[in-house]
C-alpha cells in the first residue's frame, strides 16, 4: 500500500504538472468568455473560432517573420500581437456588425446568432489555412527543455509548457484583477455586469462598454489560442472542442466570475491528465462531469450568486 | 385563422413531400431524415415555450438511435424497436428531467449540454461495447413482419416518418392548446406567479421535458432506420445546436415549423455539400444568420405573415 | 400563390426531374457503353486526416487526366467524384446513396477510415454496386462475411502489423515491456489486437505498461508524452497515422521520448516528407505496403520512377502511399474492365459481370503485382525497415529493409486474423527474408 503511494503519488505529481499547462490553456478562453457573458448576457458560442484564429494567426505569422529574419525570441511577441490583431479586428466586427443587431431579443436568438457565426468562421478558417496541420515551434524549441525529478529519473518537460503557459495565465489573471477593481473603465465594466439597468441610469455608456469588453475577450481567446499553437499542431475542429470546454468551465465557475474561472479551469486540467495516467477511458468525459457534480452541489456555479426570484 | 389553415397547409405540404420523393428517389431518404429530425426539433419548441433552450436535446436522438442500433439484432422489428426506443427516452428523459427542470436559462442550456458531452463521451469511448468513433451498423429489420425490398423499404421508413410526424404535430397543437401547455407559457414571462396560483412550475416543465425526450428519441429511431449506421457525432453539442438552428430556421411558432425547418436544412445541406464540399457550413451559418436578422419568426414566420396580408 | 412561391416549387420540380432522368440513365437494364465512365471516390477533404486524402485525391485527378488523354478505360473517358469523409459516417452512407441513386456511378472507390469501409461493404451488398475498398486496413471486413461486391486492392490490418512485430522480433529481440498509443477508432483498436495476439503468440511475457487510446485527431499528447517517459517501455508501439502522427512524434522527439524507447510507426511513411529532419533514425518504419520511394528492387523500375517524378511536377511534393494505393485502385479498375470487356466479346459489363471480372483479378503496381484472392482480399507485399537519412531524399526512408511475401504474413481466406496469429510458430521468424541495406 505505501509502495502504491510512493510509486503513484510521484506520477500524480506528474499528472499536475500536465495539467497546469492545459488548465491555463483553458482559463485563457474560459475567462474571455466569462467576461463577455457577464456584460453582454450572451454565450457566446463562436469564442473557440476565436481561439483557433488567434493560433492560425500566430502560427503562420510567426513562419512568415522567422522565415525573414526575425529572431526567435522576437516569436513571443508575435504571439502577443496576433492576438491583438485578431481581438482588435474580429471583436467589433463581430459586436457592431451581428450581436448588437440582436441585443434585447429572445435568449434563443442571442445564442444561435453566435452558433452562426461559430459554423461560418469554421469554414472561414478552412479557405484561409486549408486543412493540412500547420505548426510553428520555433517559440517553443527556443527555450528548450527542463528535467523534472521523478524518483531516480528525471522527465524532461519543455521549459515553455510549465513556465511561458501557465505564466502566462496567472498575468492574465492578476492584471484582469487589477484592471476590473482598480481602474476606472474597469469598474465601469463590473457595474454593468452587476446591473446594466442601473449603470445606464447613472450615465454609463453601455455601448462602448460592450463594444469594448466583447474586444478585450476576443483577444483574450486569440491569446489562448496564440499560446497554444506553438505546442500543437493546429488542424479544422480546434475551435469546437475548446469551446465546449470553457462552456464547462464557465458554468463551473459561476457566470462573470474571473476567480472562479481559473479555479473551475484548474480543476478541469489536472482532472483530465490524471485521468490520463490512471484511467485513460475517462478523458474525454472528465470535465463533464466535474461540471455535473458541482452543479448539483452549487446550481450556481461555484462563485456564482443566487439571484432573486422576481414576481 | 390557425384552426383550419395549419392543418391544411400541413396536409399541403404531406402531398408536397411525398411528390418530391416520388420524383426523385434520393430525396426520399433526404427527406425521411429531415421528418426524423423535425420530430426532435419539436420536442426542442416545447421548451421553447417555457423559454427554456435545450443544447444538449441531440442525446435524446442518440439515445433512439442507438436503441434501435442494439435491439435490431435481437428484435428486427420496426414497429416493436420505435416503442422501446419511446420507452427508453422517456425513462431517460424523466431521470434527466428531475435534475435539469430545477435550471433555468443559462444554467439550464448548458447542463443539457454537458449531458450531452457526456452521452457522447460513453459512446466514444466504450469501444467494447458501442464500436466507438466507428459507430454501429444497423443489421436489417422488419416492418410489421413484412421483409420487403429495399425500394419497398425506405417508401414504409417515409411513410412511418410521415405519419408520426404528422401524429406529434396534432399532439402538440393540443398540448399546447391545454392548461398544461398554457402554463408553460406562465414559466417563461413569470414563474413565480404561476406557483401562487398552484401550479407547480417544476411538474409542468418536467412533463414538457420527457415528451420532448421522447420525440427526440423516436426521430433518433427513425434517424438509425434510415442511414442504417449510427455513430457518436449524433450526440456531439454541434448536433445539439443543429437542432436549435432548424427550430430557429422553421419558425418556434407553430408546430409546423420544425418540419418545414428541418426540410430547408437539409437540402441546404445536402445540395450545398454536393456543390461545394469544402464549405457547406458557411453556407448553412450564413443562412442561419440571415433568417435571425432579418426574419426572427423563421420560414413558418413568413408564410402566416404572407397568410395573414392575404386575409 | 405569390410569385416567389411558385419559382421556387417550379424549379424543386426541374431540380427533381433533372435527378430522376440521372437516375434512370444509372440503372438503365441493357448495357450500352455508357458516355462517360464514373467513379464515386470517398477520401478525407477536411479534418486531420485529410493530410491523407487530398493526396490520393490528387493522385487519382493526375491519373485520370493521364488515363483519358490516352482514350479513357475501355474506350469510355472516366469521371471521378470526390465525396468527404470529414463529416463522419452517417453523412457517408447518405453521400453513397446519392453517388449510386443520383449521380448514377458505375463504381465506387470507398474510404480512407476503416470506419466509412465498414459502413460502406454493406451499402455495396445491399446496392449491388462495385465498391473498391482503396485504403482501408480493418481485418473484419471479409473475416465478418462475404462482400460479394466489394474488393480491397491492397494489403490489410494484420501483414501491415504482423510484418513489423516479425521485424522487430528479429532485429531487436531483446524487448521486455511495451507500451501502446493507438487512435481511438477501428484502426488503433484492431491493430494493438493483431499486435498484442501476435505477440503474445510469439514472445510471451512481454509487460504491456500504458494502453492509450487517445481521440481520433487530438492535437495535444504531452499527457501522454509524459506517462511514457515515466514508464520507460523498451519499445513503444503506435498506428497513429496523418497528422496525428506528425503531432505526436513531434512533441515526442521534443522531450528526447525517442532516446528512452524504440518506436514502431507501422503507418509512418506518409508523415515522413512533413516531420523531415524531426523524425529520429533507429525506429521502426512501415508504409501498408511495399511502395517506398526507396524501393530497393521494384517490379517496374521506370513505372514507379515516372509515377513519381510526374506527381512531383505536378504538385511540388513526393506521392506517399495512399498515392500509391489510389494507383493500385485504377490499376485494378483498368484490369477489371479489360478482362471484363473481353469476356463479353466488347461489349460493355454490367454491375455483376464488372465484380465477377474483379475476383481473382491480378493486376500491376509500379513495384510489384497484387492478386485479389477469392475472398476480395488483395495480396499486397510489406517492407519495414529502421528509419535512416541519406542524401537522396530531405526526409527519412527505411534502411536494412525486410520484403515480406505477401502471403506468409496474411490470414488465409476463410479464418479469422486473431485465430490465425494464435497458431504461428517461432519457426515463422526463420523464414524472414534477410534485410536488403537500401
Amino acid at each position: 500500500m505505501a509502495g502504491w503511494f510512493s510509486e503513484n503519488g510521484l506520477l500524480l505529481g506528474l499528472a499536475l504538472l500536465d495539467g497546469l499547462s492545459y488548465a491555463a490553456l483553458v482559463f485563457m478562453v474560459a475567462v474571455g468568455l466569462n467576461l463577455v457573458f457577464g456584460v453582454l448576457r450572451i454565450v457566446n458560442v463562436a469564442h473557440g473560432s476565436l481561439f483557433a484564429i488567434g493560433a492560425y494567426t500566430a502560427a503562420s505569422l510567426g513562419l512568415f517573420l522567422s522565415a525573414r529574419g526575425l529572431p526567435p525570441a522576437a516569436g513571443y511577441a508575435v504571439l502577443l500581437l496576433a492576438a491583438v490583431l485578431v481581438g482588435g479586428v474580429l471583436g467589433p466586427v463581430i459586436e457592431r456588425g451581428v450581436l448588437r443587431r440582436v441585443y434585447g431579443q429572445e435568449d434563443v436568438l442571442q445564442l444561435l446568432v453566435t452558433f452562426a457565426l461559430f459554423m461560418i468562421l469554421e469554414d472561414v478558417q478552412k479557405l484561409i489555412w486549408g486543412v493540412q496541420p500547420l505548426f510553428h515551434d520555433a517559440p517553443m524549441k527556443f527555450l528548450g527543455t527542463v528535467d523534472v525529478p521523478f524518483g531516480e529519473d528525471v522527465i524532461p518537460f519543455t521549459a515553455y509548457q510549465i513556465f511561458v503557459v501557465p505564466g502566462v495565465a496567472v498575468a492574465t489573471l492578476a492584471g484582469l484583477a487589477w484592471f476590473l477593481r482598480r481602474t476606472l473603465t474597469g469598474r465601469v465594466i463590473v457595474a454593468v455586469t452587476t446591473d446594466k439597468e442601473a449603470a445606464t441610469a447613472m450615465g454609463i455608456d453601455a455601448a462602448k462598454v460592450t463594444l469594448l469588453t466583447f474586444t478585450f475577450g476576443a483577444a483574450l481567446a486569440a491569446l489562448g489560442g496564440a499560446l497554444a499553437s506553438p505546442t500543437t499542431s493546429l488542424v479544422p475542429g480546434v475551435g469546437a472542442q475548446t469551446i465546449v470546454l470553457s462552456f464547462a468551465v464557465v458554468a463551473i465557475a459561476g457566470l462573470g466570475q474571473i476567480e472562479g474561472a481559473a479555479l473551475s479551469a484548474l480543476m478541469i486540467g489536472m482532472g483530465r491528465s490524471i485521468a490520463v495516467y490512471f484511467e485513460p477511458e475517462l478523458e474525454v468525459v472528465v470535465p463533464y462531469l466535474i461540471m455535473v457534480a458541482v452543479l448539483l452541489v452549487r446550481p450556481q456555479g461555484l462563485f456564482g450568486v443566487v439571484e432573486t426570484r422576481r414576481v | 385563422m390557425n384552426r383550419l389553415v395549419e392543418p391544411l397547409l400541413a396536409l399541403a405540404a404531406t402531398a408536397l413531400l411525398v411528390l418530391a420523393a416520388w420524383a426523385v428517389p434520393w430525396l426520399k431518404f433526404v427527406l425521411t431524415i429531415a421528418l426524423a429530425k423535425g420530430l426532435a426539433v419539436l420536442g426542442i419548441l416545447l421548451l421553447l415555450r417555457a423559454g427554456q433552450v435545450s443544447f444538449g436535446h441531440s442525446m435524446f436522438m442518440a439515445l433512439g438511435a442507438y436503441t434501435v442500433a442494439f435491439l435490431a439484432p435481437q428484435v428486427p422489428e420496426a414497429l416493436l424497436l420505435l416503442p422501446l426506443a419511446v420507452l427508453f427516452s422517456a425513462v431517460a428523459g424523466l431521470l434527466i428531467g428531475l435534475f435539469v427542470v430545477r435550471y433555468r436559462d443559462i444554467f439550464f442550456s448548458m447542463l443539457n449540454l454537458a449531458l450531452c458531452m457526456v452521452f457522447y463521451s460513453v459512446l466514444e469511448k466504450f469501444y467494447a461495447i458501442t464500436k466507438g468513433t466507428d459507430g454501429i451498423r444497423v443489421t436489417p429489420i422488419t416492418i410489421a413482419g413484412q421483409e420487403p425490398g429495399r425500394e419497398t423499404q425506405e417508401w414504409l421508413i417515409f411513410g412511418l416518418a410521415l405519419v408520426l410526424a404528422v401524429g406529434s404535430g396534432l399532439l402538440v397543437r393540443a398540448y399546447l392548446a391545454s392548461p398544461m401547455g398554457r402554463a408553460l407559457a406562465g414559466i417563461k414571462t413569470r414563474e413565480t406567479r404561476l406557483e401562487f396560483i398552484g401550479v407547480p412550475a417544476r411538474r409542468v416543465l418536467l412533463f414538457a421535458y420527457v415528451l420532448s425526450a421522447v420525440m427526440g428519441g423516436c426521430g433518433g429511431a427513425l434517424l438509425a432506420m434510415t442511414t442504417r449506421h449510427v455513430t457518436p457525432l449524433l450526440s456531439y453539442w454541434t448536433a445539439s445546436g443543429e437542432l436549435v438552428f432548424i427550430l430557429i430556421l422553421g419558425g418556434a411558432g407553430s408546430a409546423l415549423g420544425p418540419f418545414l425547418g428541418a426540410a430547408a436544412y437539409e437540402l441546404v445541406r445536402v445540395y450545398a455539400a454536393a456543390l461545394v464540399a469544402d464549405a457547406w457550413q458557411m453556407i448553412l451559418g450564413g443562412v442561419l444568420l440571415a433568417v435571425i436578422l432579418f426574419a426572427p419568426q423563421g420560414l413558418w414566420g413568413i408564410v402566416a405573415g404572407r397568410l395573414r396580408g392575404r386575409a | 400563390m405569390t410569385d416567389a412561391a411558385f419559382t421556387r416549387r417550379a424549379a424543386l420540380l426541374g431540380a427533381a426531374t433533372a435527378g430522376s432522368l440521372l437516375f434512370a440513365g444509372g440503372k438503365a437494364g441493357a448495357q450500352q457503353r455508357p458516355a462517360e465512365l464514373k467513379i464515386g471516390i470517398t477520401t478525407f477533404l477536411s479534418g486531420p486526416a485529410s493530410v491523407f486524402g487530398v493526396p490520393a485525391r490528387q493522385a487519382a485527378e493526375m491519373l485520370f487526366e493521364e488515363i483519358n488523354k490516352a482514350g479513357g478505360i475501355g474506350g469510355v473517358p472516366v469521371r471521378a467524384f470526390f465525396v468527404d469523409e470529414g463529416p463522419g459516417t452517417d453523412h457517408l452512407v447518405g453521400e453513397y446513396r446519392r453517388l449510386v441513386q443520383n449521380e448514377g456511378v458505375q463504381l465506387i472507390f470507398a474510404s480512407i477510415s476503416s470506419g466509412s469501409c465498414l459502413a460502406c461493404t454493406p451499402l455495396s451488398d445491399e446496392m449491388r454496386k462495385t465498391t473498391v475498398l482503396w485504403d482501408c486496413g480493418t481485418q473484419r471486413i471479409f473475416e465478418e462475411g462475404p462482400h460479394p461486391f466489394a474488393f480491397r486492392t491492397q494489403g490489410y490490418a494484420t501483414p501491415e502489423v504482423l510484418a513489423p512485430l516479425l521485424y522487430l522480433l528479429k532485429h531487436k529481440p531483446d524487448f521486455r515491456s511495451i507500451a501502446v498509443i493507438n487512435q481511438d477508432y477501428a484502426w488503433g483498436r484492431d491493430s494493438w489486437e493483431i499486435w498484442k495476439t501476435a505477440m503474445d503468440t510469439l514472445k510471451p511475457g512481454v509487460r504491456v505498461v500504458a494502453e492509450m487510446f487517445p481521440r481520433f485527431g487530438a492535437t495535444d499528447y504531452s499527457t501522454e508524452v509524459t506517462r511514457l517517459l515515466a514508464a520507460r517501455p523498451d519499445v513503444i508501439l503506435s498506428t497513429h497515422w496523418g497528422g496525428d502522427l506528425v503531432t505526436l512524434v513531434r512533441q515526442a522527439a521534443e522531450r528526447r521520448l525517442f532516446d528512452r524507447s524504440t518506436f514502431v510507426l507501422p503507418v509512418a511513411e506518409a508523415s515522413m516528407q512533413i516531420l523531415g529532419r524531426t523524425m529520429p533514425a533507429g525506429h521502426v518504419i512501415g508504409a501498408r505496403g511495399d511502395h517506398w520511394n526507396n524501393h530497393p528492387r521494384p517490379k517496374d523500375p521506370e513505372r514507379l520512377r515516372r509515377l513519381v517524378e510526374d506527381y512531383r511536377k505536378r504538385y511540388n511534393e513526393y506521392p506517399i502511399y495512399p498515392c500509391h494505393h489510389m494507383a493500385q485502385a485504377i490499376s485494378a479498375t483498368q484490369a477489371a474492365y479489360a478482362k471484363a470487356i473481353q469476356a463479353k466479346g466488347g461489349g460493355w459489363p454490367n454491375d455483376q459481370e464488372l465484380a465477377n471480372a474483379f475476383r481473382g483479378l491480378t493486376f500491376d503496381s509500379p513495384t510489384s503485382s497484387i492478386t485479389l484472392r477469392e475472398d476480395g482480399q488483395g495480396l499486397e507485399d510489406q517492407i519495414v525497415g529502421m528509419s535512416s537519412f541519406n542524401d537522396r531524399f530531405p526526409f527519412a526512408v527505411p534502411k536494412d529493409m525486410v520484403i515480406f511475401p505477401a502471403a506468409m504474413v496474411s490470414t488465409p481466406v476463410g479464418q479469422k486474423s486473431v485465430d490465425w496469429l494464435k497458431t504461428l510458430k517461432p519457426e515463422i521468424l526463420a523464414q524472414v527474408p534477410a534485410a536488403i541495406a537500401g
